[in-house]
């Protein structure tokens, strides 16, 4: 029960886009198109999970046996992007059409916030493995929703005559905006 | 082209032209995030420009050390070196600081605008120039963070830097200090800039054709400046 909580609260109550700013540039960057920003977060939701146990093992395995706590932030960040370049390599070997769909978005990841961020909020919120691996997949899952959720607001809204200024970003964020706030009607719902 | 560059210049295109939030998009994380008061934003910018301004010297130091497969894995190891001196130094001098800003301080390892200054910048040019062009990011940065963070701060809790402001009367906007009004704040002020730039882009434009059409000589000259 406190696992579906916590995949839950991950996924919708606090999710990582619209309640914590985290991801912020591929949620802008790769949500022109539904076709594209799927496959987005799931190669997202991968690498997040991965990135669960890979630093909870790290972490509680060499940093805190060792008292180098202080070097999370460096070997959080080499763990990512060493992971997202296995993934990238494994997948091209065993599937060249999942390689295709997500390949070109596997390097982006490196440098998304979400990621370090999931493995920091980890740490901070003293997880379990278990509880680690269920936060990593409902995170990725409200990365998911939420990149697809604006992909599909903003396909309709090519056909809507905005104001020149505000074509682009400036559209995204107050469309994002409107999001965070129908979000805010889950807050409250569960706290962890 | 790039030498000609005055240095002057370095250091001024990212107050404005390339401001990196308003203009580049780059670093919203944070720029979202921690706006919930003006100091907030502040701090954060500061923190940031530190750790932009060193890894840029450093890396601008030893770019022809690196070699280009791995220069990304290099350039986050010397940024996250710095980001988690700057998190022990806060933690032990400006604690309560530290704490409101949580994660987000960690998180500048990840800010797009460090890494992308690195990869387009410092990477390419001489030390005085990566550091005069890192502090001119890093001001702009702080500009459109402490602008964010002052209309937050303002609407959504009656007070600038912590002092009132507004009269009791005013009902602070709450939504203004939730994510909502983050996103619905940043989105309205990069729209309203545009719409300025857009404004005076016209302008010109106008001028220039007015002045065309007096003397047909001067078209050559105002052809290369645009």
């Amino acid at each position: 029960m406190e696992l579906i909580l916590i995949f839950i609260s991950a996924a919708i109550v606090n999710n990582f886009v619209l309640a914590y700013f985290l991801g912020i540039c591929p949620f802008i960057g790769v949500s022109n198109k539904l076709s594209s920003a799927f496959p987005m977060g799931l190669a997202t939701t991968f690498v997040m999970v991965l990135t669960a146990i890979v630093t909870w093992l790290i972490y509680h395995l060499i940093l805190v046996p060792y008292h180098v706590e202080y070097l999370q932030y460096v070997s959080f960040i080499l763990v990512v992007a060493s992971l997202v370049q296995f993934v990238e390599m494994f997948i091209k070997k065993v599937s060249q059409p999942l390689y295709r769909a997500l390949g070109i978005f596997l390097p982006l990841i490196t440098t998304n916030c979400a990621i370090l961020g999931l493995a920091l909020f980890m740490v901070l919120k003293d997880y379990t493995f278990v509880q680690g691996i269920f936060y990593g997949v409902g995170a990725g899952a409200g990365f998911t929703l939420a990149i697809s959720l604006m992909a599909g607001i903003r396909e309709e809204l090519e056909l809507a005559n905005v104001p020149r200024a505000f074509q682009g970003a400036p559209i995204t964020l107050i469309v994002a905006g409107l999001i965070a706030l129908a979000f805010m009607g889950f807050a409250g719902m569960i706290s962890v | 082209m790039k030498k000609q560059v005055s240095l002057a210049t370095e250091y001024t295109k990212g107050l404005w032209d390339q401001n990196p939030v308003f203009k580049q998009v780059l670093g919203m994380c944070p720029a979202l995030a921690v706006t919930v008061s003006a100091m907030n934003g502040i701090a954060m910018a500061l923190a940031t420009t530190f750790v932009l301004t060193f890894s840029s010297l450093i890396i601008s130091l030893i770019r022809k050390l690196i070699p280009t497969q791995v220069r990304i894995a290099s350039y986050i190891v010397i940024i996250a070196t710095f980001v988690t001196i700057v998190d022990l130094v806060m933690r032990a001098q400006f604690p309560e600081l530290s704490k409101a800003l949580g994660p987000y301080i960690p998180l500048i390892v990840v800010n797009c605008l460090i890494l992308g200054r690195q990869e387009a910048f410092s990477s390419k040019n001489t030390p005085v120039r990566a550091v005069l062009d890192a502090l001119g990011m890093g001001t702009g940065f702080m500009v459109a963070l402490a602008s964010l963070g002052g209309i937050r701060e303002i609407l959504g809790s009656r007070t600038l830097l912590g002092v009132q402001v507004l009269p009791d009367a005013f009902d602070p906007w709450l939504v203004m200090i939730l994510p909502a009004g983050a996103f619905l704040t940043l989105g309205l002020m990069m729209g309203g800039l545009n719409q300025m730039v857009l404004r005076k882009k016209t302008r010109e434009e106008r001028e220039l054709a007015a002045r065309h059409l007096q003397k047909p000589k001067m078209s050559l000259e105002h052809g290369q400046e645009a």
